[in-house]
């Protein structure tokens, strides 16, 4: 019963939303499900900040290790929660938007989401740096073409690229390094990522049927 | 160890104490500026604390990476109810919350089965629970099959019809390059980006190498004769479309810390304008 | 002055690049931190003492710029905000260049968000180029906001048929039903251009999937550099054009400011980000290259 009804509920659903595609008056149901779709995706949210705040209360109840930053997290979380449920702050009304400037959502955003979640990411500069120095060699030939066309790419990417063969004349402008950058781009670029496309297309369009057939059961979990 | 810890932590606490108040006293014209220079002062101090990891693992990282994650959960949750929740569920369930709120009241005969979702919803909600985990289970199905149901249809016709069809080029070029012959081809012949010889070969590689790379992966039958050789070079294609991504990648990372240290020089700083 | 910290920073680049040449064939170990100081000051160095290049156009980017540029005045465009903080470097710059371009040109704009970050980043356009730059435009009539909705593909699947069944208000809860840039607006179908600013999923390859290709609506998109490779499969069929990380903010910058007069005195982030980008792409070829004559020559010895 606790595996059957959510296999029942994943078929109706998915076949029920290929079939619209084809037949018209499905359209308005199809709707509809995507509605449903939309808020349960919400309650996904809500599930997440829940499972956020029940980890690091456990951590801190436990005293696990760096128990202290579970405070940050758990402090974090909950101003920004009373920020943007009461919209401490807004200029506007109830209407207006959680994140209307001037609120203190839109503060908080601005002055510590924005600059950790930026931050973050741009480290892994200093990592791609570091990698290009310890990691890239032309061992192969396969490497040494990768190694050739990140070359090409990285240089003519950049007003450098143009300055390196600005001489080379209009009739063989190919081997200019810009027009040969947009070459590689649309080119073998494209190639290798339709060959890509296309087999992580035939993926999906298989495991879509497998999860709507029943065969692939594995977002159940066990038999409990 | 624990008193240098309380020196370099009173030492930060002092630094980014001064910068607001520096701040401050530059914006005191300003309506906001305090408030503005504070903000200024905590971005820059959690830009710092992120990269202080690149010495090493500290305390000042790990506060900024946990402060970020809740945050960000906070962030999306808030978001996710104002937009979704008060804005396409509750006009569908209530006409009181939809006044109470100031959102358009939606009349409708179907509303009534507003009320799935809510409560899919609140059983997906149990799997926070050990003995009601189950439940999630129905919510998670409706999730599993929607996505399949739309995925299914529209990565057959977009990622895999409608590339097919579009890898079909013609061999000997296309308008403008229209082919004319093998005598007006030799006459017109450079190595011009924009010439014949150009268009002719990128769809030449576009053919082949979509075949190719595909070829290297199909994997039930053994790479070897014709069939190896296509591989091979279905390879040579793939490392020069990674080489690419990896231009690319490089591209976009830099980007991220030239707006890092922009913020920096230019808004905490001030050294640039 | 500012050439003279120019060349100072060369130096220093350039000499550290040496001994770095110097140090890695004799078979030295190098700290990643040194590498993190180089990287760091091949990107601070230019922030420092500008180096602005041109740009031109390539014809990727000239696609989106030139469908823009043709359609006339009146025409309904969507822009989609689908990024967060982290794409926001790249990202951003294109946002509002093509927000200003169409604006400009007297397209009557709706913007939206199907990440919840896009909606405050959306806010940051509205407040840094739309209002000070078009202060006679009127929220509801010549451009107007509806902000996000969760559910990634299923807000897609539900806006190529019925626009407002998913957005019934705007971004402040003004009904759309009231808002005359909507009156002859019900779908995706309606628009004339789609632009799909962002990089991550939900992005531009869900608007391709979910909107272009089923409702037929021609689709731009702005991207992070990192996934801007993925979506050359879908040029120029069923994207008309593409701007992929800073690279194409600053060529649709230049573009815009060659051909629009009044975007030339207003800042071009994305013109101004190509000078570090520059020098630390050169530093990081070097770094390539070193690495790569140490490899061979250790090698050579062992081979010995």
């Amino acid at each position: 019963m606790r595996q059957q009804i959510p296999l029942l509920i994943t078929f109706i659903v998915g076949t029920l939303l290929i079939v619209s595609v084809f037949i018209p008056p499905f359209g308005d149901l199809e709707t509809t499900f995507n509605i449903w779709f939309d808020i349960i995706a919400v309650f996904a949210f809500f599930l997440g900040g829940g499972n956020l705040l029940r980890v690091h209360i456990n951590k801190l109840r436990k005293r696990k290790r760096d128990w202290g930053f579970s405070i940050v997290t758990i402090v974090g979380f909950l101003v920004m929660l009373i920020a943007g449920l009461f919209k401490i702050g807004n200029p506007g009304d109830i209407a207006s938007a959680v994140d209307a400037p001037g609120s203190l959502f839109y503060d908080i955003f601005n002055s510590v989401q924005y600059p950790l979640s930026a931050t973050m990411y741009s480290l892994l500069a200093f990592f791609v740096a570091s990698a290009s120095y310890r990691a890239f060699r032309a061992k192969n030939r396969e490497a040494t073409l990768l190694l050739i066309a990140a070359f090409i790419i990285l240089l003519g990417r950049t007003p450098f690229g143009v300055m390196l063969t600005y001489w080379v004349p209009d009739s063989t402008s190919l081997l200019q390094i810009p027009n040969l950058a947009i070459w590689i781009m649309n080119s073998p670029n494209l190639a290798g990522q339709r060959a890509i496309m296309i087999g992580i297309g035939l993926g999906v369009i298989s495991m879509s049927l497998r999860l709507i057939l029943g065969i692939e059961r594995s977002y159940l979990g066990g038999d409990k | 160890m624990r008193r240098t810890t309380y020196i370099v932590v009173a030492g930060v606490v002092l630094l980014f104490g001064l910068s607001w108040v520096l701040h401050a006293v530059s914006m005191s014209g300003e309506a906001d500026g305090i408030e503005r220079a504070f903000m200024i002062t905590m971005a820059a101090f959690l830009t710092l604390a992120i990269y202080s990891f690149l010495y090493k693992d500290n305390p000042f990282y790990k506060f900024a990476e946990h402060l970020y994650v809740g945050v960000s959960a906070a962030y999306w949750m808030c978001q996710a109810f104002w937009s979704t929740i008060v804005g396409n569920l509750f006009p569908r369930l209530s006409e009181g919350l939809s006044n109470y709120f100031q959102q358009p009241y939606q009349a409708s005969g179907w509303n009534i089965t507003y009320w799935i979702p809510v409560i899919l919803g609140i059983m997906l909600l149990m799997r926070l629970t050990e003995k009601y985990g189950w439940m999630s289970r129905w919510p998670l199905a409706m999730i599993v099959g929607t996505t399949a149901g739309l995925n299914f249809v529209r990565y057959l016709r977009s990622d895999f019809v409608v590339q097919v069809s579009s890898t079909f080029m013609p061999l000997l070029g296309e308008d403008p390059h229209r082919w004319q012959g093998f005598g007006a081809f030799i006459s017109n012949l450079d190595l011009s980006a924009t010439g014949q010889l150009a268009a002719i070969v990128s769809n030449w590689v576009i053919f082949f190498g979509v075949i190719c790379g595909i070829i290297y992966f199909y994997f039930s039958k053994e790479h070897s004769g014709a069939f190896g050789r296509a591989s091979r070079l279905g390879i040579w294609i793939l490392m020069i479309t990674f080489g690419a991504s990896f231009g690319y990648t490089v591209m976009g990372r830099i980007s991220l810390l030239v707006g890092r240290i922009t913020f920096l020089f230019r808004d905490w700083l001030e050294i640039i304008s | 002055m500012a050439y003279l910290g120019v060349i100072i920073s060369m130096l220093v680049i350039f000499g550290g690049l040496a001994w770095l040449l110097f140090r890695s064939i004799k078979g030295r170990e190098v700290e990643r931190r040194v590498i993190f100081v180089f990287i760091f000051v091949a990107v601070a160095a230019p922030i420092l003492f500008p180096i602005t290049f041109e740009e031109h156009a390539s014809p990727v980017v000239k696609g989106l710029f030139d469908h823009i540029d043709t359609l006339p005045p009146g025409s309904r465009v969507l822009i989609s905000f689908d990024y967060d903080p982290a794409m926001a470097p790249e990202v951003q710059p294109m946002a509002n260049a093509i927000s200003f371009h169409c604006l400009d040109r007297g397209h009557k704009v709706v913007f939206m968000s199907l990440w919840a970050t896009g909606q405050t980043l959306l806010f940051n356009t509205l407040e840094d180029v739309i209002r000070p730059e078009f202060p006679d435009l009127i929220d509801g009539v010549d451009f107007i906001s509806t902000g996000y909705k969760a559910g990634n593909e299923g807000v897609l699947n539900v806006i190529v048929s019925d626009f407002k069944k998913m957005f019934p208000t705007d971004v402040n809860g003004v009904p759309l039903d009231s808002a005359v840039i909507f009156d002859e607006i019900n779908s995706c179908a309606d628009f004339d251009l789609i632009v799909a600013l962002g990089g991550g999923r939900p992005g531009p390859k869900e608007w391709v999937l979910f909107v272009g290709d089923p409702a037929d609506v021609p689709i731009g998109v702005g991207v992070a550099a990192v996934v801007a490779p993925q979506l050359y499969p879908y040029y120029p069929r069923q994207i008309i054009g593409m701007l992929g990380g800073v690279k194409g903010a600053a060529e649709y910058e230049s573009e815009l400011a060659h051909r629009h007069e009044r975007f030339k005195n207003m800042a071009q982030p994305g013109l101004k980000m190509m000078g570090p980008q520059t020098l630390a792409h050169i530093v990081i070829i070097c770094f390539i290259v070193i690495g790569n004559v140490a490899f061979f020559r250790s090698r050579r010895r062992e081979g010995r």
